[in-house]
């Protein structure tokens, strides 16, 4: 089941086991988002301060790709400017679009995001995989819609 | 009936997919096509292409025949009394929409109830509730059984003098569970409604009268039974179909047109505006002859061997949830324990393994259920025991593959 491990790396179910930043805030950036076509939800909450993701918590339902996903990509931009988390989103969609991006993962580290590369070998889960980081490019990009 | 012969009618079965042979269990979602299908529609693009019901030359009136021809074999696959009553659509979606513009929204008002239940797929429960909004009617759901099934005595409670329409699916596409549509037709009729059925999940799988049935309008789609994608039936009682309202206007449709108002074609034509699914209507054609050259006892025997069989080991299986009744249709709903349904489903599909994973166009099923998604097999006149056996032994690699990462 090489292809299989591919996908479902020990990291991956780590971070669907055992999810980092779960939880919610009273008060912060809110965006819900769902994937219509299979069901997945997120409901994910930003505190951003002078441009920067102080900190980031999430709520959901969904396969462990989408999940665990989030569990990372909430990792992933805790502490970051709001510019540098959306070119992390940025390199990260253009990874699950197969393109071959190991040079700027040289200069921009998205941590164990990394581990979902083998996610764009099965496009029925690439849109799995890209739902937690649409939450927060929705959210830092028209925040005073979503607020 | 020899499924090892009818296999071999189905080209699809031949590919390989993931380096397995394909195990074909989503039937619910489309069934698979056979020869004389394919080769009914290639030879009508081939032979007879042409509009119908307009030229004068050779090939019109050969496109015509053939269209036409379609329509009797539905009229008589469903044993409607007449083909005025058989309307060729878009498929199961638009049959609906149909009712529910030209009918519901034309006649219903603030004060009357529309009643569904909430085991609908979402084709079978947005039209309603949106001409419930249009009119001010009332939508009202019968509560379900702890099984998911529908009691007639519910349907009593719920179904009352003010109730103008009652839609219901005949079968369940996530439960599989088949809903005592004659008997909930008999109720609303008492009270003067009309009976709506959406026949999506049966048309395929179980024998349909609809006088027997006597519902007023019945909806199903060709792609479910064998036949082509883009065509679909509504069939409705005449008087009904007379008062309503097309939803589509423009060609093929009317009788004469004026500058400032038209009158429209008679049955079924005056609901078939603008060039008709002709290819879909031949292919649809091709698809009932085959099915009922198997016949509609043998197949719903078939897959109620299979299903059995299936449930059967599944139940066996650790941390197995199916949903619905004993008594069903040809499919499975399930979950197991701590593995999501996309999960499964994308194990099984590394074996050639297809079958269905999410909400399966019915959220408020999903919600009473209290899941957020499910996995589902469904079977057709093409699987056998062997395909059962595959998936049996993929859910139990899927698991112990969890197992593993898991640990």
């Amino acid at each position: 089941m090489s292809s299989l491990d591919d996908l479902y790396r020990r990291v991956i179910m780590d971070h669907y086991q055992n999810p980092r930043n779960r939880g919610t805030f009273d008060d912060a950036l809110t965006i819900n988002m769902n994937n219509p076509t299979c069901g997945d939800r997120i409901q994910l909450q930003l505190k951003i301060e002078d441009g920067i993701v102080v900190d980031a918590r999430f709520v959901g339902e969904g396969c462990s790709i989408s999940m665990a996903s989030a569990s990372m990509m909430t990792e992933a931009i805790k502490g970051q400017k709001v510019d540098e988390a959306l070119k992390m989103a940025d390199l990260f969609s253009r990874m699950m679009k197969g393109e071959d991006v190991e040079e700027e993962l040289d200069e921009l580290d998205l941590g164990d995001i990394e581990a979902l590369s083998g996610v764009c070998k099965f496009p029925a889960r690439i849109k799995c995989a890209t739902l937690a980081w649409k939450a927060m490019q929705k959210g830092v990009s028209e925040p005073e819609e979503t607020k | 009936m020899n499924v090892k012969e009818i296999r071999k009618l189905f080209p699809i079965l031949d590919e390989k997919v993931n380096g397995h042979s394909l195990v074909y269990l989503d039937s619910a979602a489309t069934s698979q096509k056979p020869l004389q299908v394919i080769e009914a529609i290639e030879n009508y693009y081939r032979k007879h292409n042409s509009n119908v019901h307009r030229g004068v030359h050779t090939l019109g009136n050969l496109a015509t025949d053939e269209f036409e021809g379609a329509r009797e074999k539905v009229r008589k696959f469903i044993n409607a009394k007449e083909t005025a009553e058989v309307i060729f659509t878009r498929g199961t979606t638009t049959s609906l929409n149909t009712v529910a513009y030209g009918y519901a929204r034309k006649f219903l008002k603030a004060g009357d109830e529309i009643v569904i239940t909430q085991v609908e797929h979402h084709s079978n429960l947005i039209p309603w509730q949106q001409a419930a909004k249009a009119t001010g009617a009332t939508l009202k759901y019968i509560p379900l059984q702890a099984d998911g099934t529908i009691s007639l005595e519910a349907a009593e409670q719920t179904i009352t003098p003010n109730t103008k329409l009652v839609a219901m699916g005949y079968v369940s596409n996530v439960l599989g569970s088949i809903n005592p549509v004659k008997e909930v037709a008999a109720i609303v009729h008492r009270y003067g409604g009309v009976m709506v059925v959406d026949g999506a999940q049966g048309a395929p799988h179980i024998k349909v009268d609809v006088q027997d049935l006597d519902c007023d309008f019945f909806a199903f789609s060709g792609h479910k039974m064998a036949g082509p994608t883009g065509v679909g039936v509504l069939y409705g009682k005449r008087d009904l179909l007379e008062k309503m309202d097309p939803m589509e206007f423009g060609g093929e449709m009317i009788d004469f047109v004026e500058l400032y108002d038209s009158t429209w074609k008679e049955l079924p034509w005056k609901f078939e505006g603008g060039t008709p699914v002709i290819a879909g209507a031949i292919g649809l054609g091709a698809a009932i002859d085959f099915i009922e050259s198997i016949g509609m006892d043998n197949i719903r025997a078939h897959e109620q061997k299979l299903v059995n069989y299936a449930m059967e080991q599944m139940n066996a299986i650790e941390g197995m949830t199916i949903y619905g009744p004993k008594e069903r249709s040809g499919l499975v709903t399930f979950n197991i324990e701590g593995v999501h349904p996309h999960d499964v489903a994308t194990v099984l599909d590394t074996f050639g393994i297809a079958v269905r994973a999410g909400h399966h166009c019915a959220q408020p099923l999903m919600r009473w259920l209290n899941v957020s998604a499910t996995a589902r097999a469904s079977f057709y006149i093409y699987n056998n025991e062997e395909d059962v056996d595959a998936l049996v032994q993929g859910l139990l690699k899927t698991k112990e593959y969890f197992g593993n990462v898991f640990s």
